[in-house]
């Protein structure tokens, strides 16, 4: 067996055999035998990052193994990897970012009731993720896309108790299987013209310049297309499906870091850029599309929630959308670029709030205070004394997500934003400016929101004094992961061996390749899209300088120096109506509830009634009711009639007239004389009428 | 052994039956053990027929034939094939489970166990058999014993329910004496030799009233085992009659006795008429998609655990309509790896679905056992006024780790999860049922998220949230029960991961349906 498919091989399943050992066995063992589980993270991740070196020094990685795994007939599957760059970059992304919080979750979640199973589930999800990544086909990779629905429901639901925690779980299931099913028809439409479900078959078949199986009806490919794309849709949280990600919230907090924010949801994204070179033109506008509006709706609604998890969450979904939107364009190097960053910081922003929750939750319990919420940021302020290294750490991640040079954040995103400049130069319609419209301003609220975040708990007047006194740092397994994270956030990580803080080019750009459309959208833009990406690199460097500092001068004003009110503006807002429709979520889950939930669940007890009132107890069982009428009728007529009346009939006739003639034989001869006169004379008058 | 290991496995528990006759009724202990013992080695020797079973050929294997009435020309004829050999296997293994499940029936432990034996008899008959007539008598031998069975040891309301199941079969069982009968005197000569029927069956040139002979008899046949499968409009009995038995029969019944429906049709109306089946199959497709999304939809409202179970029996029945009627793929556009997807999915999902429904059935007993009540919520007319629309259960996850360990992966292999064998049976059945019928598999595809939806709401009532009080001093499973799932669950995740196996068993003989099915196809269309 070739040495790389071994690699993978162990990277996907040490985490798997983490999950059997600590469900089957992790209570015996007892809590320190998490730290195995821990060192099996690390492990993958020493071997996907020696696999990512040796690309990096300069051998692509384009292998392909595959195994039959049944066939009947002509059907067959196959299940592989598609171990290429891209594939190897996301390995370790996954690999490091599940690798540090195993380790920060060694403190985090200590003295839980589920500790070790929680470790558990912290390994299949490994797996399954780490099977999305090396999936060579689209049907292997719905099974592994499944799978991490299962585990993101396991670990929304560790503390299942709560009520709020279970709804979550389910929602977070149910609204991904609507998307899923999306995907399911996707790939079955693929197959049906293909008879593939493989990625690199499904490229050369679909390739316009080549056996190009969709000639002709290249509106069925772009169904196909969106379809699969639906998956990405739920996985991913965009929208109309984003509502199940802040709920999903309700997790641990280093599980919403590694699932949330870095890995799972980013596999819409990965789904995207593999399909990406199959997407039509048309497909891929929609694709453009969803994402720009999940990025500014995302972005609008974090401006105003108060749980700390929360902004970040609805950051993620604006994020989210961003990469899609990107990939839309055309700009799949950009995309996959932020999902890598995007999956440094984010995962740092979510840790450093599970250090702070940690901090607040400590604090409060040590004042005997069980009602106040931890998560909310009213209820902070002024801990960057108190935290230190969780306040520099975060800081450097809203740094790097808002876009500032010499940060990560910066690169990718102003590779997305002069991917939309570039689409709108090339597109001379009026709504090709939305784009970059909706990519700068998201940016610029992105980086409003985030600093109102760090300056709402790390500064200012704290809400309670006492609480603040007794908030402390987290020991060093949880800050470590946060250094090391902070430290990655930084862009010179990604563009070695460059230097220059303002480019991206380096070892990164180096290795993704730029992606090539195959069904036409290449000829319209690719050559364009390079040429205008250096046409308005200048440009996007100049606006996002702007937008960023807009956004965060704007905080400053509002939330460090309070120079304006931030509630009275908020409540001049809410005047105009448009405060409350990004505080209630553009009321997206009152509105599903109430066109979607309620009444398909009226529907489902109607159908019940339908099937079971109606159907069963009136229509079949009148069949029985009506039987046994019948047969009362049949009964009383073959009794009470016939038998009663007709048949005892004849016996009462016989019996009546043999009760009369006997009346006759009177015994006196004078009667019978009479009688026979009487007898004669008729037949005498019978026989003369003839 | 070969030529006579089929009538060994009909007529061992006939055997078993007998000689429990002469166990005196209060040795309960040894009434068990026999049985227990019967169905153990049955299943064994079906174990070995899997074993000594080939491969890669259609044709029938362990025959064995004899005369029976020569007058009538009716045979003693029993053979399997890939489609009978893995009905042969879940009979002889759920019959064996659903005795060790039926350890604690203390209501006249002789007569349960002597009725479930031969209830073991009739259904292993009906698979074995290639003689119309000796499938007709086996058919009917079952019915006797489930109604007992039924009527005897099950729940409140059983004497109705037992009574509605026997007389709706029946029904379907006259409907079926009908055709067998046309089929015995319109083909020539006159004989009920399945076999020999393939041949004379499909030429049949008849009218009556002005129908195609052939077409009433496929009708005819239809309704028979469309109550049995059961096909929407005919499925109201099976949530009464799943509801009233007792577990072990329930077991039999959705795990065994629907897929004597899906069965007959691969059996006897798919090679005897198939250009009847062709012209059809669209009606199977349309029934089977109404099937998944009705029985999803009433399984959502379901307040009662094992009602709820069962309507979603009726749903994943559909997939094998559906999957079935891929058989026409060829001829719809599509391509026969399209057709062998759906019927090797058919096939497999009627097994798969035998396993994890018969695994929701023996979990709905365990709390039953323990709560004497299986309520979701408790339903809006129910006794105590104050319980009304409450949750039944409650936090159970807390309490009751193996138990819902258990039921967890019960249920996630019910809403197709990847990795437990229902997920590959169902995508092959989507897929068949995809490239012969797009629209209608698009529709059929909500039945993803329907399924998830009622298992996912079940789950969370009964093990999520804060522990109901009431039944925090539920004792979790005992070795018994654990002892009865396991293997049940092991089954799951190995064909989940690789169901190659159970594929390779049955890929020849679909290939010869579909042969047969394709080739009748374009004269039906004229």
């Amino acid at each position: 067996m070739d040495v790389r498919t071994q690699f993978a091989l162990i990277i996907l399943f040490l985490p798997l055999a983490s999950f059997v050992l600590q469900i089957f066995f992790g209570r015996r063992i007892g809590p320190r035998g998490v730290w195995i589980s821990v060192a099996a993270s690390f492990v993958t991740l020493i071997l996907a990052a020696s696999m990512l070196f040796t690309v990096v020094l300069g051998t692509p990685m384009n292998h392909y193994p595959e195994v039959a795994w049944f066939s009947v007939g002509d059907f067959s599957l196959t299940l592989g990897f598609q171990l290429d760059n891209i594939a190897v970059v996301l390995l370790v992304v996954v690999a490091l970012i599940s690798s540090l919080v195993h380790l920060y979750s060694v403190a985090y979640m200590k003295g839980d009731v589920r500790y070790t199973r929680y470790f558990g589930y912290l390994g299949i999800f490994t797996f399954s993720m780490n099977g999305i990544v090396l999936a060579h086909s689209l049907f292997m990779m719905y099974m592994f896309w499944e799978l991490v629905g299962l585990s993101s429901y396991l670990l929304i639901g560790h503390w299942f108790e709560k009520e709020s925690a279970a709804n979550a779980s389910k929602k977070a299931f149910l609204t991904n299987r609507v998307g899923d099913i999306g995907m399911f028809i996707g790939m079955m439409l693929l197959w049906m013209v293909t008879g593939t479900f493989t990625f690199q078959d499904l490229y050369a078949l679909v390739d316009v310049e080549g056996a190009n199986l969709f000639a002709g009806q290249m509106g069925l490919l772009t169904v196909a297309g969106i379809m699969v794309f639906m998956g990405a849709v739920g996985k991913s949280a965009q929208f109309p499906l984003h509502i199940w990600l802040p709920d999903a919230m309700e997790g641990p907090t280093p599980v919403s870091a590694l699932i949330h924010a870095a890995t799972m949801v980013a596999a819409g994204v990965y789904l995207t850029v593999r399909l990406f070179p199959i997407l039509t033109p048309d497909a891929l506008l929609f694709v453009a599309t969803t994402g720009a509006i999940t990025a500014v709706l995302g972005a609008l609604t974090a401006i105003t929630q108060n749980d700390i998890k929360r902004v970040l969450a609805y950051s993620t979904v604006s994020q989210l959308g961003y990469m899609i939107m990107a990939v839309g364009m055309g700009a799949q190097q950009a995309a996959f670029f932020h999902l890598g960053t995007h999956a440094m910081f984010k995962g740092l922003l979510f840790l450093c709030s599970g250090s702070v929750i940690h901090a607040m939750h400590h604090s409060l319990a040590h004042k005997g205070d069980h009602e106040t919420d931890p998560q909310d940021m009213r209820n902070m302020g002024g801990l960057a004394r108190r935290l230190p290294i969780t306040y520099v750490t975060m800081f450097i991640g809203a740094l790097a997500i808002s876009g500032v040079p010499l940060f990560s954040g910066f690169l990718s995103k102003d590779a997305i934003l002069a991917g939309t400049l570039a689409f709108a130069a090339e597109h001379h319609q009026w709504w090709a400016v939305l784009f970059p419209m909706a990519g700068f301003g998201a940016a610029a609220i992105t980086a409003f929101y985030m600093f109102r975040l760090i300056f709402m708990t790390f500064h200012g007047k704290p809400a309670d004094e006492q609480v603040r006194q007794q908030v402390h740092e987290s020991p060093l397994v949880m800050t470590v992961p946060l250094m090391i994270l902070a430290a990655l956030s930084f862009a010179i990580i990604f563009t070695l061996p460059g230097v220059n803080p303002l480019h991206a080019d380096g070892w990164f750009t180096r290795i993704i390749p730029q992606g090539e459309n195959l069904t036409g959208f290449a000829q319209l833009g690719a050559a364009h899209l390079e040429h205008g990406f250096h046409e308005v690199h200048g440009l996007t460097m100049t606006l996002s300088f702007a937008v960023a500092g807009t956004g965060i001068l704007l905080a400053i004003i509002f939330y460090l120096f309070r120079w304006l009110n931030a509630h009275a503006w908020a409540e001049r807002l809410r005047r105009a109506g448009v405060y409350q429709l990004s505080f209630h979520k553009f009321y997206f889950d009152e509105i599903y509830d109430a066109i979607i939930y309620r009444p398909f669940l009226w529907l489902t007890g109607r159908a019940a009634w339908l099937d079971w009132e109606i159907w069963d107890q009136w229509f079949i069982d009148s069949w029985g009711r009506n039987t046994v009428r019948i047969s009362n009728v049949s009964g009383y007529l073959d009794y009470t009639w016939l038998d009663q009346k007709v048949v005892d009939g004849f016996g009462h006739v016989i019996h009546w007239l043999g009760a009369t003639g006997r009346k006759l034989q009177t015994g006196r001869i004078q009667n019978y004389i009479v009688w026979a006169l009487a007898g004669g004379m008729i037949v005498f008058l019978v026989a003369s009428s003839f | 052994m070969d030529a006579y290991i089929l009538t060994l496995l009909v007529f061992l528990p006939v055997v078993g039956a007998l000689a429990l006759l002469f166990v005196p009724k209060e040795r309960a202990h040894q009434i068990k053990w026999i049985a227990a013992g019967v169905t153990g080695v049955q299943t064994l020797l079906a174990i070995w027929l899997l074993t000594a079973f080939e491969r890669g050929t259609s044709a029938m294997q362990f025959v064995q034939q004899a005369a029976w009435i020569p007058s009538f020309n009716v045979q003693y004829h029993v053979g399997i094939d890939g489609l009978s050999m893995p009905m042969v296997l879940l009979t002889a293994f759920l019959s064996f489970i659903a005795i060790v499940a039926s350890w604690n029936i203390t209501k006249a432990p002789k007569g349960y166990f002597s009725l479930f034996l031969l209830l073991d008899a009739g259904m292993m008959g009906v698979f074995v058999s290639l003689d119309f007539f000796l499938f007709y008598v086996f058919w009917e031998v079952m019915l006797l014993p489930m109604y007992f069975l039924i009527g005897m040891w099950g729940g409140p309301q059983r004497q109705y329910a037992a009574i509605k199941f026997f007389l709706y079969t029946l029904f379907g069982s006259v409907l079926m004496l009908l055709a067998m009968l046309a089929l015995y005197f319109y083909s020539d000569p006159h004989t009920f030799n399945l076999m020999t029927l393939i041949q004379t069956a499909s030429t049949i040139d008849a009218q009556l009233w002005g129908i195609e002979m052939k077409w009433l008899i496929w009708f005819a046949l239809f309704i028979g085992f469309a109550i049995k499968v059961p096909i929407f409009p005919f499925h109201t009995w099976l949530p009464l009659a799943h509801v009233e038995a007792p577990t072990a029969v329930s077991v039999i019944l959705a795990g065994v006795l629907l897929k004597m429906g899906t069965y007959g049709l691969l059996r006897i109306s798919y090679p005897l008429l198939p250009g009847e089946t062709a012209t059809f199959a669209i009606a199977l497709a349309v029934l089977g998609v109404i099937n998944i999304i009705w029985g999803a939809t009433n399984a959502i409202a379901q307040v009662d655990l094992k009602r709820m179970v069962a309507y979603s029996s009726v749903s994943h029945m559909g997939l094998v309509l559906l999957g079935m009627a891929a058989v026409v793929s060829e001829s719809r556009g599509g391509s026969l790896a399209g057709a062998q997807a759906g019927m090797n999915g058919a096939v497999l999902q009627m097994f798969n679905h035998g396993i994890i429904t018969a695994m929701l059935f023996l979990l709905v007993g365990v709390i039953y056992d323990r709560a004497h009540h299986r309520y979701l919520y408790y339903p809006k007319d129910y006794k105590d006024e104050a319980l009304r629309g409450k949750a039944g259960f409650g936090g159970l996850a807390v309490n009751l780790p193996i138990y819902s360990a258990f039921m967890a992966l019960a249920f996630f292999a019910g809403l197709g999860l990847p990795a437990l064998s229902a997920f590959i049976s169902e995508a092959m059945c989507y897929i068949g049922g995809f490239s012969a019928f797009r629209t209608l598999t698009i529709i059929g595809a909500v039945g993803i998220l329907l399924n998830a939806t009622y298992f996912l709401r079940a789950f969370q009532t009964m093990f999520m949230g804060q522990p109901n009080e009431k039944w925090t001093g539920l004792t979790d499973m005992s070795a018994r029960e654990i002892g009865m799932l396991a293997p049940l669950a092991i089954i799951v995740i190995l064909l989940g991961v690789y169901p190659a196996p159970a594929l390779d068993v049955m890929a020849a003989t679909m290939d010869r349906i579909i042969d047969l099915v394709a080739f009748a196809a374009p004269l039906a269309g004229q």
